[in-house]
């Protein structure tokens, strides 16, 4: 990373592939003045051989224009083929500086943005800038090369007639300038809408289920249509004012002939300067035409790639609210000891979601979670994997506080099983090896989902562990899914599990099953989040949250003893059994 | 079903590039008036660009050399007026190509949106979300420069070739031949780039898709990768898609690069050969040198217009395998839709009846087995069983997700299949294993179980799901905005307030799929009692894992491979000491 803030620049990616952009604009410079040359020898067949009878040099000449053709195709190709190799190559790599950009994010930031918006800068953005860097980019230098030339030669025939293209260069130049201002800021607007579109589209597809189960297609369509009437909307202005600004290039173009004409004209007449000169110079002027009115295109591009790197560097401006320590603490072997010593968190609004948190749970040991929705159970979790930062009070692991440690030390010797699933279109073994890839041999991928209860289901199809998954999983059960998710977690053999919710959907006898695994894991510390007393009855010790404190505390048998609000959900679920047995 | 994944490229439906073509010109065609009117417009152009070198020859033969100031400014201001009216009606022809070709775009856009939302969940399914996006977004936008010079270049330039071969042939047979020998070579060498450049730009778009697909799960999934700290293998995965959507579009661009040279080539062999046969075959005597100068100027006037042609036609090859894949996507038809002398369903009393239902998701495996029951208006049913045992299919089958392979699924005695989609869902509420919720304000949110539900009837689903509470404990209330991750509440929150949407839209057959698996059994009591006032008299269906969720329903069906093989209320399942007793005892044995 080059400039000072860490981020770099458009031109830091420019500037580290000068190399190749220098041949790409030699071959232009080459090809160029080839297609110059050509003209040239045509006056040379029209006056030596055709008027002068110089048959003899025809030959020479053929074989000049047949060099001329082959090496205009060769050099042509090479600079195109250049232009586009190295415009992908820098495409790319920004692609991939700004993922891992985005990934290295915390989860505040993802809180608040939606995946549609980040899609549309990852993909849509970057393609424009693409452009920028590879054929407009190209066509810019081959009209400011064409331009100089002809320029100089109009300054070698009359300096006075040449002020007049150069007039009317440094106008079309301003205007582009200034065109390229007000295009970018509506540049600016069609690519947050792209981003909104892509949002909307994107949720009315992940929510599909959603939107078929209350039969509201039709309003989706109706959504979905302003937004692409915006989208409209703003490309017809983008349209408007290029067509506001395009006639300046065109007058230009069209008006500087007929005026070399006129000053021309009058300086012939005046004896200061000969015809044929001037005849010369009305041709160069017809030639300057096109790279002007192509300036006016090239403009527009450009603006659209200037205003999608601004959104680009918006995201880059964004850091991580998790930060490192520059030299972490390194745990040889995490044994996993967990403390929470008056832990309390809220987010920005102040609102407090966890206040005076504060247990320890020694390697091996397990601790139970339970409390009503939004009680902030999974955010005690959040917190020990430093997902946020505790607001006050301190987090320990093997007693060092975890702030001392690296991420990835802490993340990777947890493994946290999700309340919602979440899987990637990719094969059941993939799924289940995140994270430690090379680590997590197949054997371990079988035994973890044996020992998940997913082994027999997964064996019943026909690609077995091979299987491609559907994205989040459609195609497989809610249980299956959390099968799957549990022998995820399972693989990693980490010194810390954690179960948030992560049985919820699978019957009595499964959960039981997968009860039995855990209790055999006996020197992996488990914290397990859960609504149903069975899954955490035989916790060594068991919190009960609510409203973000420790409403109580204790094992089974004591919170039983307590009759409190472990005691009433206690009932609430065993309550009929309890009668039948008493009575 | 086969499922793909984001690695993967899809499979390239055939279809004739001319149809795809043809009916993308087709859209053009509703836009004939400005079209014609554009060409016009272009039609002045042409005329006036030969008619400024005209002006300039008259200037200098006529004026200069006379002397004549006058006549030298009267003519040029002439040729400005001319210039001007040019450049004012170039401005129109931009605005009108620019509104036809956007709105263009709107109408495909909006066809294909409107045709994935009549999909069904096989679509959905067998396919990452970004891969579709990809097609909305994307492919439609590759195609606005298409559209737009497809009328600004392949009309006028091709009339101008055209003209040309006449003028030359009329001029000069055998130079005109001459000229036009390379012709051949260049039709056979562009076809074949194009015909070797086609599936390279098509398997580019495929590597495309890949990449949207793989940023929208990483994005969609950042908790989990970010938890397991899979940053590093994402990134590696990431980049190998990078670098394969790199090298497709490098593969692809090796050979469409080439359509210029190939074009540059003939262009200046065909100078040679004007030359040669002009000079040398036919001899200076019988070629005049204003024909030669003539000629020189026409094979310009040739060459450039086909220059451009084939730089359309290059363009054409590169996009249209964007045409292609959103032609695909209008032409799968929906596995799931009204029949054609489809009723509307009247108001729903409830009953709903099996009828030896039998279903399979990939016709192989069969998930319903022969499955026949009847519910009376105003039951509560509870589906219990192993997970994948086919309860979440029974109730898919009643809101018609799938429609069955055998039986017939009747409600009030009609089957589903003869009723339209729309009015069968509006009267169900469905409340399924994910609940998604849409960035927007908790309140839209709700309203969107009923879109016309007025503040108060919210705030009244919202406390009989009891989620009233912690939502007046948010800093906005009601107005509190969430992102699409619903950022900030917890999974049971969420869980709530999708049932609160269920719960307004005041469903005449409820169905309830682990709709309550995340909250605690406290609040579900308080949501069990707030909702119990309004559900009376309503048909429901309960599938649950927590037994005491499901205790009060009237009759309990175990759904067992397909199967139902137990039913009867809770009292009389565990008196038969049989599958339901089993789960029962299960989450006392731990």
């Amino acid at each position: 990373m080059k400039s000072k803030k860490g981020i770099k620049r458009l031109s830091d990616y420019i500037w580290e592939n000068r190399l190749p952009y220098l041949c790409a604009v030699a071959a232009l410079l080459i090809a160029v003045t080839l297609d110059m040359l050509a003209p040239r020898l045509t006056a040379h067949v029209v006056d030596d051989v055709i008027v002068g009878g110089n048959m003899g040099e025809l030959k020479y000449l053929l074989l000049g224009f047949l060099g001329i053709g082959v090496g205009r195709c060769i050099f042509q190709y090479i600079k195109e083929y250049t232009f586009d190799r190295i415009g992908s190559k820098i495409a790319s790599q920004m692609r991939k500086d700004l993922f891992v950009h985005i990934q290295s994010l915390s989860a505040d930031f993802f809180d608040r943005t939606n995946t549609g918006e980040l899609m549309s800068r990852v993909k849509d953005d970057i393609d424009h800038i693409w452009d920028a860097l590879s054929f407009v980019g190209m066509l810019i230098i081959e009209v400011v090369y064409h331009t100089s030339i002809i320029l100089v030669c109009m300054y070698m025939l009359n300096w006075k007639l040449a002020l007049i293209p150069t007039a009317a260069m440094l106008f079309c130049g301003t205007v582009a300038i200034v065109m390229e201002r007000k295009l970018g800021s509506v540049y600016e607007e069609i690519s947050e809408e792209n981003a909104t579109l892509n949002t909307v589209a994107e949720e009315n597809l992940a929510g599909v289920r959603t939107v078929k189960a209350f039969a509201r297609e039709k309003y989706e369509i109706t959504k979905f249509l302003s937004h692409n009437q915006r989208y409209y909307d703003l490309n017809m202005t983008q349209s408007k004012v290029f067509v506001k600004f395009y006639p300046y290039f065109s007058v230009v173009t069209k008006v500087l002939p007929l005026l070399t004409i006129l000053i021309g004209g009058k300086f012939v007449i005046a004896g200061e300067m000969s015809l044929g000169e001037m005849t010369a110079f009305v041709e160069y002027s017809n030639n300057i035409v096109w790279p002007m009115e192509m300036l006016g295109w090239l403009t527009n591009s450009f603006s659209s790639a200037v205003a999608s790197n601004k959104k680009i560097r918006k995201i880059y401006q964004e850091t991580s609210s998790i930060k490192e320590v520059e030299h972490p603490v390194i745990l040889e072997k995490m044994k996993g000891k967990i403390q929470f010593d008056h832990v309390s968190f809220h987010k920005a609004d102040l609102h407090e979601i966890l206040h005076d948190i504060s247990f320890t749970l020694e390697p091996g040991k397990t601790l139970g979670i339970m409390g009503a929705t939004g009680a902030g159970k999974t955010s005690i979790i959040q917190l020990l994997q430093r997902m946020y930062d505790a607001t006050d009070g301190t987090i320990l692991v093997d007693d060092v506080d975890i702030r001392e440690l690296s991420l990835e030390q802490l993340r990777t010797n947890i493994s946290y099983v999700m309340q919602d699933v979440f899987l990637f279109s990719d094969t059941i073994n993939e799924n289940i090896k995140l994270g430690k890839k090379q680590a997590v041999d197949f054997n371990m991928v079988k035994k973890a989902s044996t020992d998940a209860q997913a082994s027999e289901f997964i064996e019943k199809m026909e690609k077995k562990y091979d299987t491609v998954i559907g994205e989040r999983g459609v195609g497989l059960s809610g249980g299956q899914k959390q099968r799957i998710s549990i022998a995820r977690a399972l693989s990693k053999n980490d010194p810390i599990l954690v179960m948030d919710d992560s049985t919820s959907a699978l019957d009595m006898e499964t959960e039981h099953l997968i009860q039995e695994t855990l209790r055999n894991l006996q020197s992996t510390t488990k914290i397990i989040i859960a609504h149903r007393i069975s899954a955490v009855r035989n916790a060594d010790e068991i919190l009960v949250l609510e409203n973000g404190s420790i409403a109580e505390r204790g094992t089974h048998e004591s919170l039983l003893a307590a009759k409190g609000l472990y005691y009433e959900t206690y009932l609430a679920q065993y309550g009929d059994f309890l009668e039948g047995k008493e009575a | 079903m086969a499922v793909n994944s984001y690695k993967d490229d899809e499979l390239s439906v055939e279809r004739s590039k001319l149809q795809t073509l043809k009916r993308l010109f087709a859209y053009l065609l509703a836009y004939k008036w400005q079209i014609v009117l554009v060409l016009l417009i272009m039609g002045y152009g042409v005329v006036i660009s030969l008619v400024n070198p005209l002006i300039m020859e008259a200037a200098i033969d006529n004026h200069i050399t006379t002397k004549d100031w006058s006549g030298l400014y009267r003519l040029l201001l002439l040729a400005l007026f001319l210039n001007l009216l040019l450049v004012f009606t170039v401005k129109l022809r931009m605005y009108i190509m620019a509104k036809v070709c956007n709105s263009i775009l709107l109408t495909i856009r909006q066809e294909l949106y409107t045709h994935i939302q009549k999909l069904d969940f096989h679509f959905f399914d067998s396919r990452p979300t970004g891969k579709i996006l990809s097609r909305i977004i994307g492919d439609i936008n590759s195609l606005k420069d298409v559209l737009s010079n497809c009328v600004t270049t392949l009309i006028p330039d091709g009339l101008t070739v055209v003209a040309v071969v006449v003028i030359m042939i009329c001029k000069n047979p055998k130079l005109a031949l001459a000229s036009m020998l390379t012709i051949p070579f260049m039709a056979v060498a562009t076809t074949w780039i194009e015909v070797k450049a086609h599936p390279r730009w098509q398997v580019f778009r495929k590597k495309s898709a890949n990449l949207n697909a793989f940023v929208h799960e990483d994005m969609a999934g950042i908790r989990i990768i970010q938890s397991f700290h899979a940053q590093e293998e994402t990134r590696d995965t990431f980049d190998t898609l990078i670098e394969e959507h790199r090298g497709a579009f490098l593969h692809a661009v090796r050979m469409s690069d080439a359509f210029g040279s190939v074009i540059d080539f003939s262009w200046g062999i065909g100078c040679i050969l004007l030359y040669f046969t002009g000079i040398v075959i036919l001899g200076v005597d019988e070629v005049s040198v204003g024909t030669f100068i003539a000629f020189g100027t026409y094979l310009n006037m040739f060459w450039q217009p086909i220059h451009n042609i084939s730089n359309f036609y290059n363009q054409l090859v590169t996009n249209i395998a964007g045409a292609e894949r959103i032609f695909e996507i209008m032409d799968t038809p929906p596995a799931i839709s009204d029949a054609a002398d489809v009723e509307e369903m009247p108001e729903i009393t409830g009953e709903v009846i099996f009828e030896h239902v039998s279903f399979s998701y990939d016709e192989q495996t069969k998930v319903l087995d022969d499955v026949s029951f009847r519910i009376k208006p105003g039951e509560t049913i509870a589906l219990v069983g192993p997970t994948g045992a086919g309860k979440s299919t029974i109730v898919n089958l009643i809101s018609r997700f799938y429609d069955v392979q055998q039986g017939r699924v009747l409600i009030d005695g009609k089957d589903v299949k003869k009723v339209s989609i729309e009015s069968l869902r509006k009267q169900m509420g469905i409340m399924t294993q994910d609940n998604f919720l849409f960035s927007g304000t908790i309140r839209d949110n709700i309203r969107y179980g009923r879109l016309d539900a007025t503040d108060e009837e919210i705030i009244a689903a919202a406390k009989a799901v009891n989620a009233h509470e912690f939502i007046m404990k948010l800093e906005k209330g009601y107005d509190t905005e969430l992102s699409e991750r619903g950022g900030g509440l917890s999974i049971g929150q969420k869980q709530l307030l999708a049932f609160a949407r269920t719960m307004v839209s005041m469903p005449k057959i409820l169905i309830l799929d682990e709709a309550t698996s995340s909250i605690d059994t406290k609040t579900e009591l308080l949501v069990q009692s707030g909702i119990e006032h309004l559900l009376q008299g309503r048909t429901s269906f309960v599938i649950a894992h927590r037994l005491s969720t499901i205790q009060k329903a009237d009759r309990i069906f175990v759904v067992d491979d397909g199967r139902i093989v137990e039913e009867g209320s809770a009292g009389e399942l565990l008196a038969k000491k049989g599958i339901y007793y089993q789960l029962y005892m299960a989450q006392f044995s731990a």
